[in-house]
């Protein structure tokens, strides 16, 4: 299959891509807001842990913002290489924020590598604060545009196709389209609260491994807190995302939810099986909570996937997505919501190793729930690659070779991914925190 | 003038400053992992490493630029360059990865891993090599149609001497540019051993770079005729570009004044390079598609330009600042860190 078919070949490739993408778009996203939010409260409490903080999470990012550097770069060529019919399509009406994507891009690079390279050379530490500023909004651009691009692809608006021509492109309307609003800030609450997690897994990890640093417990703290902020943030736009589901693109939500006979008071179905007779075994069934999601009201109807013809249906392993997603999204409200009550109220286990090691698992679960999102919107639409319009069929490569290429970059972001780990783990035990606030009490450049 | 060739002039001022600044990058590459050949790493490797860290982010933008870029105005491009392009732009894709990592993974934490610096300096010979691909198919001739979509001949491709005239101008150009910039940079940071050895290495590539692109005329001239007449109707610019060529070389001989053979090493590559532009129009790819037909709807067009000069007025002054801080920043360049305000 993937050395016949240069379709599948192509969805593998830029399946694999994406995928690991992702994981350094979310940290390249989220990090330079930590890194703001630790600077300005160092500034203004004084207190130069804070401090250390944003110049240790400064340092790791670098090596995840090279990577995603050149993946970005990698998946931004490949839609042409493997894609090259729709990006002919798409580039008449869609160009616009895809342009706009690289000016975000641009003033971000340029103020990071500011930002990264004058620690030490302004006497007065806000004006290097400035600078983080710009780079901050620019990851947020970035990120903004590029989701605009993919909601055009899940509800192409802003041109109509007659005869099989295209005609009144207006790239305004096909930039504000209905899925953007929902998509943008889900993927914006997302990313930071995943990276939230990410460094609160970080400090907590170092806190069971005996490091009893003031400076651990601060970090850990102050990013629970704002992951939390943000994963309720995340779940009041995810039930958005239901409603925008549910009036523009049913057959996603049908998919997802199993949901296959149209009817009133539909039941939301959590986890369970699907047996070869399509036969759901081993559901829990919440009543009336599918149309509440929908609809906002018990009652309401919910359009089944039975209603479309076959050969448009998603598949339904979207589902288990759809659970991993949102499982994960709940235990981590409940996980740091417990944990600021409990700091608050002194509660013992809260400081108990493991309690610790539920927000060290926190982690790695945030990545999952991102990736597992976007398997769940991005396999939920097929079989198209623009709904309604454009199939994968007809958009993929002719080319031969896109297996090769598979395995080629398969190999590349293996030694990527292995690389990073590697590096970070060097630069952290080359510069250990104590050494780190010591250079910094006495003032000298790190 | 039409908004088709305000498109295509705007991209061919992008891929400009992407062949200078990725060329310094590519080079210094190159320069850097020779210069651990030969043992005279503590010659270069500093200087290089000054320069590089804080701007490699934005001269890959200025590549992703072009690409982003084209694909909006000519979306064309992407049905014919994208399906044939898919061998060669996946290569250049993985070297181009192996180059932006090493930044972080080398100077931040393996420092030193040899095996690395060989691998991001051959890495400065080849992207250019794949990259120049590019110009030799949109020469025409190896690109038909089959069953309505476009193939590549590889055969024809890899056995024109065309293609190889190209690949060696690519990589002569790499090290010539690369090379007087980091002579003048290495001057300016004061460092006569290193500047001494750049300018020799400038002195000579300078003759090999104008042999390949004689050459390349030469061959033009079989393959493509007719954008060889047309090239040969802009003789003048090319002569021009041949006198600032000249000029560079003198005064590198002369040892002086590297700030300006570097200005004029620009000058000539502007020439050159706007020269062999200007007589490939109207065709993007000969005779398949030329920036008429591929061009996009006049709507996505006004738009694309108007956000190009809000973003130009964006980023002008921030590549200002960027500059400021670095290139020209007296202490930084010298690499000391006095603080300042």
């Amino acid at each position: 299959m993937l050395f016949d078919d240069p379709v599948y070949a192509s969805r593998l490739l830029t399946l694999l891509t994406l995928s690991f993408h992702i994981i350094y778009a979310t940290i390249g996203v989220g990090v330079p807001l930590m890194i703001m939010i630790a600077q300005w409260i160092g500034i203004k409490k004084d207190d130069i842990h804070y401090i250390l903080m944003a110049r240790r999470w400064a340092k790791g990012f670098v090596v995840t913002v090279a990577v995603g550097v050149v993946t970005g770069t990698a998946i931004g060529l490949q839609l042409s290489l493997l894609w090259p019919s729709f990006m002919e399509l798409a580039g008449n009406i869609i160009a616009l924020p895809l342009f706009m994507e690289v000016f975000a891009f641009f003033f971000e690079a340029i103020f990071l590598g500011i930002y990264l390279y004058t620690w030490d050379r302004f006497d007065n530490p806000k004006k290097h604060l400035l600078l983080l500023i710009p780079v901050a909004i620019g990851a947020g651009m970035s990120a903004y545009f590029i989701t605009v691009v993919n909601s055009f692809m899940n509800s192409p608006a802003g041109f109509d196709i007659v005869n099989g021509q295209l005609t009144n492109a207006n790239p305004i309307a096909a930039m504000f389209t209905a899925s953007m609003p929902t998509k943008v800030s889900h993927v914006l609450s997302t990313a930071y609260m995943t990276i939230a997690f990410m460094l609160a897994a970080i400090a907590a990890f170092k806190l069971i491994r005996g490091y009893n640093h003031e400076y651990h417990k601060k970090a850990l703290f102050m990013t629970m807190k704002i992951g939390f902020v943000f994963s309720i943030a995340t779940a009041l736009i995810g039930d958005l995302s239901g409603k925008y589901l549910a009036a523009y693109q049913p057959e996603k939500l049908a998919a997802a939810e199993w949901h296959f006979e149209t009817e009133e008071g539909a039941p939301l179905l959590m986890y369970g099986v699907l047996d070869e007779n399509q036969e759901v075994n081993y559901a829990i069934r919440v009543p009336f909570a599918l149309s509440i999601l929908a609809h906002g009201y018990p009652f309401s109807e919910v359009t089944g996937l039975n209603e479309f013809p076959e050969e448009e249906q998603p598949p339904l392993v979207v589902h288990y997505f759809f659970d991993t997603m949102v499982t994960i999204g709940m235990f981590m409200i409940f996980l740091s919501l417990v944990y600021w009550i409990g700091i608050k109220r002194k509660w013992p286990f809260i400081t108990a190793n493991w309690y610790r090691w539920l927000i060290v698992l926190g982690g790695p679960l945030s990545f999952l729930a991102i990736e597992a999102g976007w398997w769940m919107a991005e396999v939920g639409r097929q079989p198209w690659i623009l709904r309604g319009i454009m199939t994968i069929d007809e958009a993929a490569t002719t080319s031969d070779y896109v297996g090769l290429m598979f395995i080629l970059f398969a190999g590349l972001y293996l030694v990527l991914g292995i690389g990073t780990v590697v590096v970070l783990r060097k630069i952290f035990k080359n510069f250990p925190l104590e050494k780190d606030l010591e250079k910094l009490q006495g003032g000298e450049p790190s | 003038m039409s908004i088709e060739i305000l498109g295509i002039s705007v991209l061919w001022l992008f891929l400009f400053g992407y062949v200078i600044v990725g060329s310094i990058d590519y080079g210094a590459g190159f320069f850097n992992a020779y210069s651990i050949i030969r043992g005279k790493q503590h010659i270069l490797s500093k200087i290089i490493q000054r320069y590089l860290s804080p701007v490699w982010e934005v001269t890959n933008v200025f590549f992703v630029f072009f690409f982003v870029g084209i694909v909006g105005f000519f979306p064309q491009t992407a049905y014919y360059f994208g399906t044939i392009l898919l061998v060669p732009g996946s290569l250049a894709l993985v070297l181009l990865a192996v180059r932006g990592s090493y930044y972080a993974f080398e100077s931040y934490g393996a420092r030193g891993h040899k095996g690395y610096a060989f691998m991001y300096g051959a890495s400065g010979i080849l992207i250019p090599a794949s990259l120049s691909i590019v110009l030799t198919i949109s020469e025409g001739g190896f690109v038909s149609i089959v069953n309505g979509h476009p193939v590549l001949d590889y055969t024809a491709l890899f056995t024109s001497p065309l293609t190889w005239a190209i690949v060696v101008l690519s990589i002569a150009a790499v090290l010539y540019i690369s090379a007087v910039f980091l002579t003048w940079y290495a001057f300016k940071t004061g460092d006569s051993a290193a500047t001494d050895l750049m300018r020799q290495y400038a002195i000579g590539w300078s003759f090999p770079l104008i042999i390949a692109a004689s050459g390349i005329i030469f061959e033009l001239r079989f393959h493509n005729e007719e954008h060889f007449s047309r090239m040969l109707d802009l003789w003048w610019m090319f002569g021009l570009s041949f006198l600032l060529w000249a000029g560079t070389v003198w005064l590198l001989l002369k040892r002086k004044n590297y700030g300006l053979a570097f200005g004029l090493l620009a000058g000539q590559f502007a020439l050159a390079f706007f020269a062999y532009g200007i007589s490939h129009y109207p065709y993007l790819l000969y005779t398949q598609l030329n920036i008429y037909d591929g061009f996009t709807n006049m709507a996505m067009a006004i738009s694309l330009v108007f956000v190009f000069i809000l973003g130009m007025a964006l980023l002008i002054p921030s590549l200002y600042l960027l500059l400021k801080l670095f290139l020209f920043d007296k202490n930084y360049v010298q690499g000391k860190t006095t603080k300042k305000e």
